[in-house]
């Protein structure tokens, strides 16, 4: 009892955690029990989904429940391995190898800044800094041919991998106390700001999905995401409020109604990383945008979602409590 | 024997976590791959990561009997980088410049003993990403040792990550294809050329962005 008390994080969260892993254990029965019999191929895919999960899923719960630095590190990773992902994907030019270089040294950098609290910096460096100093750095390369296209696709790419994604970990850091008050608006750890948002988003993924094959219908954007419907939609957006008002009044300092909200925004937000991300892969051509995670692509057709719900999520909660 | 644990560490604590994390790989048809020596893998050359991410490629127990082959004059102008590269990357010197002997004799010695060489035909990391024609040297040891099974390895990636008089490495996915093992039916030309269009083949397959 001991360890865990001594645990950076809330009783609370561990209840959600352990009910999550509950979940995922049915639906690993559920898929067995589909393949029973049946030939090796069949829902295949589906299984390979599963059991890439419980990797995903307990990786990131030992980094969210050992320390807090270890979980700013890993968040770190993820956008390192998304951006080289995404660097990979694109169009590059020769002259821009180091510019590349430079892009990548923007991540710890960043994530130092979350490592530290220091919020204004935080909040400037990649817009303002990295943003001014890339093209900088890219014309002292004097190559003019494909300048536009090179520095909008890479400062793109920044912007969604790591200043998107790194809001994900300031919610570890938020200040336990209102800034005009003393009065503490949440005396839990942020890892459980951060389990709830990863957890709406994934579970809206996943019930937009789900939703949507159960009753199909008309269909949002064929152009972009030939499989997204109204009714997954609707119906992520229904599932995804009813979660959060389940779980967020227990994890963070919301009320019922604010609990309510924020699942609807994270379900419409969640939704446009994710077409945005397909907009990419059309343009490209590419199916997936890599084959890192087995059954589900590429990290980043796993984390697209969360390019737009940390950020939003985060401003939410910090406009509203902090 | 110290050589030999260091090797073996320097793959398992260096190599592969840089090839896993620095740059990830694509394989293409992973079970292509020989399971045992000896074989041939050919592959392209853009990087000196080339040979590190063949090497990874293969179970850790493989690694002593994985052989690059590689040019003397270059990997044994000074005895550290002569140590490094013969005991650490455990690579085949070949003298690119013919002074009497077979310069293929190692290759030969090296593959009666079950081992896997690793060959560059290209003979130079050359122009990134872009494919050269190659040097006959591989035929000759396949007219040598008919029965071995020759198998291309296509590489893309590794010139954008670290190419030829870069010294900053910047990562990047690297694609690896696999292709179908080849034998010797008794002709060099034929073989070559064989090999050349299985190479261009596996380049086709991959859907590459721009570099320009």
């Amino acid at each position: 009892m001991n360890f865990i008390q001594n645990l950076p994080v809330p009783e609370n969260l561990l209840y959600a955690i352990a009910g999550v892993f509950a979940l995922l254990t049915v639906a690993t029965v559920i898929v067995a029990i589909m393949r029973r019999g049946k030939e090796p191929e069949d829902h295949l895919e589906l299984w390979l989904r599963v059991k890439s999960w419980w990797y995903m899923i307990s990786i990131f719960t030992f980094a969210i429940v050992i320390n807090r630095t270890l979980s700013i590190v890993f968040l770190g990773l993820i956008s390192f391995l998304a951006l080289k992902e995404y660097l990979s994907m694109i169009p590059t030019r020769r002259a821009d190898r180091r510019v590349l270089f430079w892009a990548y040294i923007a991540i710890p950098i960043q994530y130092y800044w979350v490592y530290a609290g220091w919020y204004g910096m935080f909040i400037i460096f990649i817009p303002i800094w990295v943003f001014l100093f890339l093209p900088f750095r890219m014309v002292l390369q004097g190559e003019t041919q494909g300048f536009l296209r090179a520095i909008g696709t890479l400062n793109w790419g920044l912007m969604m991998t790591v200043f998107s994604l790194s809001h994900a970990a300031f919610l570890l850091v938020l200040p336990e106390t209102a800034l005009s008050t003393d009065y503490p608006v949440f005396d839990k750890s942020g890892a459980a700001l951060l389990f709830l948002l990863v957890l709406l988003t994934q579970f809206n993924d996943v019930a937009q999905y789900v939703w949507g094959r159960l009753i199909g219908g008309p269909k949002i954007i064929p152009k972009v995401s030939p499989g997204k419907t109204w009714a997954g939609f609707l119906g992520g957006m229904f599932s995804t409020a009813l979660l959060s008002l389940a779980l967020a009044p227990y994890l963070s300092p919301m009320s019922l109604l604010m609990a309510g909200l924020a699942g609807a925004i994270i379900s419409f937000s969640g939704f446009i990383g994710d077409v945005t991300i397909s907009a990419v892969k059309r343009d490209l051509r590419v199916k997936d945008t890599g084959n890192t995670i087995p059954g589900h692509g590429g990290l980043l057709d796993r984390i697209d979602s969360l390019t737009y719900t940390a950020p939003i999520f985060f401003h939410f909660l910090r406009y509203f409590y902090y | 024997m110290l050589n030999k644990l260091l090797r073996t560490l320097f793959f398992l604590l260096i190599v592969r976590p840089l090839v896993l994390l620095g740059l990830g790989l694509n394989i293409r048809n992973r079970m292509g791959l020989p399971s045992k020596g000896p074989a041939v893998i050919v592959a392209n050359h853009n990087s000196h990561l080339d040979t590190l991410v063949i090497l990874s490629l293969f179970p850790l127990a493989l690694l002593p009997r994985l052989r690059p082959v590689a040019a003397a004059d270059y990997f044994l102008r000074n005895p550290l980088l002569a140590w490094f590269a013969t005991k650490i990357i455990g690579i085949i010197p070949v003298a690119r410049s013919q002074k009497g002997g077979n310069p293929l004799a190692l290759s030969f010695e090296a593959l009666s003993r079950d081992e896997i060489l690793i060959i560059f035909p290209e003979g130079s990391r050359g122009t990134p990403e872009e494919l050269t024609r190659f040097k006959k040297g591989v035929a000759l040891i396949s007219k040598k040792h008919p029965e071995v099974p020759i198998i291309p390895l296509f590489l893309h990636g590794l010139g954008k990550a670290l190419p030829r008089g870069e010294a900053v490495f910047v990562p990047f996915f690297c694609d690896v294809f696999v292709g179908s093992p080849q034998t010797w039916e008794g002709n060099k030309e034929q073989f070559m050329q064989q090999l050349e269009e299985q190479m261009a083949g596996l380049a086709e397959q991959g859907n590459f962005p721009l570099w320009d």
